[in-house]
């Protein structure tokens, strides 16, 4: 399937992809970060039961410099 | 001083807000930010890096957010939409964090506020719970609303972003002050530590600047340059400065006892 991240699109072999393995296949585990799909927030609470689909649009952010 | 700034409930012994932009790495940032007392700094919220940068350090490992209030704002964001979607994100991001400072842009090229959008992302967000420091144009009108719709603080610029020209109108500044039950900080503009005095003895409750620091030639020197200014600039104020007179037929030392 075809996920949206952060503007790019990226293409996953597994179809039952969850929140949680996609951040730790992106090397974010640990990482402070707030995630969005779909224009909605998915809670870091519910990343391991949140499955992504096909077409999925996440933003995927964090905290940088700034005034 | 034992005076301290409330925001939102909470005292604070640092009146001058600092941002985290511009600096040369991590380290000169949180240097700077040692250097200048502040307790609360304001941080962006971006995309976080995919791929090959994932592994570098990050701005929260050199500035715990245990250590310092955070206060992530919406730089960058031209509607209210945006403004509004970006600080639900930063809450997100800090666990539920409230306080948050809103901006929202008109203009790249100024940077000049959009009070209008500024007005209707401030509305949706205080009726979210969040707790909004505002940043605006130095209207007192607009300064008034903002108070009236719940922000916790309000921000009015002293100049345009980045800009370092100081404070341009001090009259419109007093009377925000002189009308606001809330706190008044300059945010914007602020160009030297002379700058920060004169906010201070204008009677704002804070300043918040990023670049004045962050250009300047030696930046944790600054800092330090304006810990001591807004220091300087509130006592200022609170002694009261003695009238001014065009001139005076009192000099400071005693007119009898004069030789001859």
């Amino acid at each position: 399937m075809k996920i949206s991240i952060n503007g790019n699109v990226k293409q996953f072999d597994d179809e039952a992809l969850t929140v949680s393995a996609l951040v730790m296949t992106l090397n974010l585990t640990g990482k402070r970060l707030a995630i969005e799909n779909n224009g909605e927030i998915v809670p870091r609470s519910q990343f391991s039961e949140t499955k992504l689909q096909d077409g999925d649009m996440l933003e995927i952010v964090g905290a940088v410099g700034g005034g | 001083m034992s005076e301290q700034l409330i925001i939102a409930g909470k005292p604070y012994h640092s009146r001058l807000l600092v941002g985290t932009g511009k600096y040369k790495d991590f380290a000169e940032t949180r240097a700077a930010i040692d250097a200048s007392g502040a307790q609360i700094v304001t941080v962006a919220i971006r995309r976080t890096n995919i791929g090959q940068t994932a592994g570098e350090p990050s701005l929260l490992e050199f500035l715990p957010p245990e250590e310092f209030t955070y206060l992530p704002n919406t730089a960058g964001c031209y509607s209210a939409d945006d403004a509004v979607r970006t600080l639900r994100l930063a809450r997100e991001l800090l666990d539920g964090h409230q306080l948050v400072k809103l901006e929202v842009l008109g203009d790249p090229k100024t940077l000049y506020p959009n009070v209008i959008e500024t007005i209707s992302a401030a509305k949706v967000l205080v009726k979210d719970g969040f707790e909004v420091m505002v940043y605006t144009s130095d209207d007192p009108i607009i300064a008034k609303q903002l108070e009236d719709i719940g922000c916790c603080a309000v921000m009015p610029l002293a100049s345009l972003i980045g800009s370092g020209m100081g404070i341009l109108n001090p009259w419109n500044l007093q009377i925000i002050i002189e009308n606001a039950k809330i706190p008044v900080l300059v945010d914007a503009g602020v160009g030297c530590a002379g700058d920060a005095a004169i906010a201070m003895e204008l009677g704002c409750d804070g300043v918040l600047m990023n670049t004045a620091i962050a250009a300047a030639r030696d930046p944790i020197m600054m800092a330090g340059a304006m810990k001591k200014a807004i220091e300087a600039g509130r006592e200022s104020y609170l002694a009261g400065r003695m009238p001014k007179k065009l001139y005076s037929a009192s000099p400071s030392s005693p007119t009898s006892g004069m030789i001859g």
